[in-house]
């Protein structure tokens, strides 16, 4: 315990947490995705898995709770390195060069926060349903079709999903580093294994709005 | 030989607490110049007309020192990559050129005046550990302790740092995890390094937070910045041998016992 405490005391170890939390979510993601594209078999089999999943009834809270600490954990850690990294920076500069960030890296904490504004919408509009024109409890495949006929609604989430997709971009990659996961051998792998997550969940997701804006989903 | 006419932007602040501005000026300097050298010709100038000269920083004028640093164009050390200001060469310019000259900026290297700022941050992160205990005595034999020459080469890599603070000046956290990163990895990648490998990293990242740097969000501003080309490879190790030690080192083992 107290080296869990001397961990979270320290940058790196805040650093660490926001991989390991940033990991799971990035698991969950990949699931979700998956899940998600079902939507183009047809609504039939969204509604199987939902089934399938309420079917765990209470014990669906654990996973929930767990995902809900991972998000606290990394939003707490990210909230602390913004607030130091500004009290170091003291003065800012008239100029400075930035070569070697990226756009993903330098959108890493606006681009969290527009996800995290995404993340209570999306469950207040597909789980919990109140801003949804007309949820039907199970109806999984139909609610989805039906919540992304507004136009607004599923340009919303398409710019969502590019956010994450610049999030995962950087965070994947991130991961290594700050995992000490750094060998000359493998180091080409790095960039390759983050844009080929990248593309598959955040491509997978947008998909999804995306096809509805050209109205392709039914 | 051909002269240049540029126009220098500088950060003039007469001591810590003083406000500070940019001031203008006209300065004639030749191409096989060092930065250092036009800055003295512009000094010279200052002081025939009475007015106080800009203070920098400057040792070894060679590129191994680590005093000069300062930021020239929104760039640490200036343009030219692996190139410290005083080896850096007005050639790297053109006649007419605008350049603006700054000091570098992070709470923990506050401005002492101008362009020099108190770097002693650095210094207290190495007394918390950037060192070896020998024992006194005899000189050991030579290569009784064995290094693989690969090696020798990848700790040479991390010693190269100069401590000049170019990784915090271009790092937008004002992070010092390069610097902090060289000075542990140096000593992790060799025998002599190992009895206080776990102490020294815990110690030296506890120091390196404590002074007010930012953390790390892996942008690598530090690595195209710095002089010596560290590579944020060692940044990556120090993050595993820190989260190794904090897992295993023992609790309170103040008096210095390595555990393993
Ligand atoms: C909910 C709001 C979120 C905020 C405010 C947020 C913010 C941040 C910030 C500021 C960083 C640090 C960037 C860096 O230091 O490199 C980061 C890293 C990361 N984020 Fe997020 N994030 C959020 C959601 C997510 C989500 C939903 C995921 C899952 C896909 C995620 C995955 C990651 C990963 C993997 C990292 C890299 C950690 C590392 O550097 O090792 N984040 N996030
Ligand atoms: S003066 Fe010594 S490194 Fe530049």
């Amino acid at each position: 315990m107290n080296a869990i405490i001397g961990l979270w005391r320290s940058t790196i170890g805040k650093k660490i947490a926001m991989s390991l939390t940033g990991l799971l979510l990035v698991g969950f993601l990949i699931s979700h995705m998956i899940s998600n594209v079902l939507v183009f078999v047809d609504g039939a089999s969204l509604d199987l898995y939902g089934a399938w999943l309420r079917g765990f009834g209470p014990l669906l809270w654990i996973p929930r709770l767990i995902l809900l600490g991972a998000v606290v954990i990394h939003i707490a850690a990210a909230y602390q390195l913004s607030a130091l990294a500004r009290a170091g920076r003291g003065g800012s500069y008239r100029d400075h060069d930035r070569p070697a960030s990226t756009y993903a890296s330098r959108t890493m904490r606006w681009g969290g926060v527009l996800i995290l504004v995404f993340i209570i919408f999306h469950i207040l509009h597909y789980t919990v349903g109140i801003i949804h024109p007309d949820f039907r409890v199970g109806e999984v495949g139909r609610n989805l079709v039906r919540g992304m006929e507004s136009k607004p609604v599923a340009l919303f989430y398409l710019v969502s999903m590019i956010a994450l997709g610049a999030h995962f971009l950087h965070g994947i990659w991130s991961v290594f580093q700050t995992l000490g996961i750094n060998h000359p051998t493998w180091n080409r792998w790095r960039r390759g294994i983050a844009i080929g997550l990248t593309v598959l969940v955040a491509g997978g997701f947008a998909s999804i709005p995306a096809a509805a804006l050209l109205g392709w989903l039914r | 030989m051909s002269t240049m006419r540029l126009t220098l932007k500088v950060w003039r602040q007469a001591s810590p607490e003083a406000k500070g501005e940019f001031r203008t000026y006209p300065v004639e300097a030749d191409e096989h110049m060092s930065f250092l050298e036009m800055l003295d010709v512009v000094n010279e100038g200052l002081i025939a007309a009475g007015e106080e000269p800009i203070a920098f920083d400057h040792d070894c004028r060679e590129g191994i020192c680590g005093s000069c640093g300062m930021m020239i164009n929104g760039k640490a050390h200036g343009p030219r990559a692996a190139t410290t200001a005083c080896q850096l060469h007005m050639r790297s310019f053109k006649d007419g050129d605008h350049i603006l000259i700054e000091p570098f900026r992070a709470s923990a290297f506050p401005v002492i005046r101008d362009l020099v700022v108190d770097r002693s941050s650095f210094d207290r992160i190495i007394q918390a550990g950037g060192y070896v205990s020998v024992g006194t005595g005899a000189a050991p034999d030579g290569n009784a302790i064995l290094v693989p020459k690969e090696m020798a080469e990848r700790a040479m890599d991390a010693a190269q740092c100069i401590g000049c603070g170019a990784c915090v000046a271009a790092c937008p956290n004002a992070s010092a995890m390069l610097f902090t990163a060289a000075k542990v990895s140096h000593l992790a990648m060799l025998p002599q390094g190992q009895p206080e490998r776990h102490r020294r990293v815990l110690g030296m990242v506890e120091q390196m937070d404590s002074e007010g740097f930012g953390g790390c969000t892996n942008f690598a501003e530090c690595e195209a910045a710095c002089p010596k080309q560290i590579s944020i490879e060692n940044i990556a190790r120090m993050n595993r041998d820190f989260l190794k030690a904090s897992l295993r080192e023992r609790e309170e083992t103040g008096a210095g016992a390595v555990s393993n």
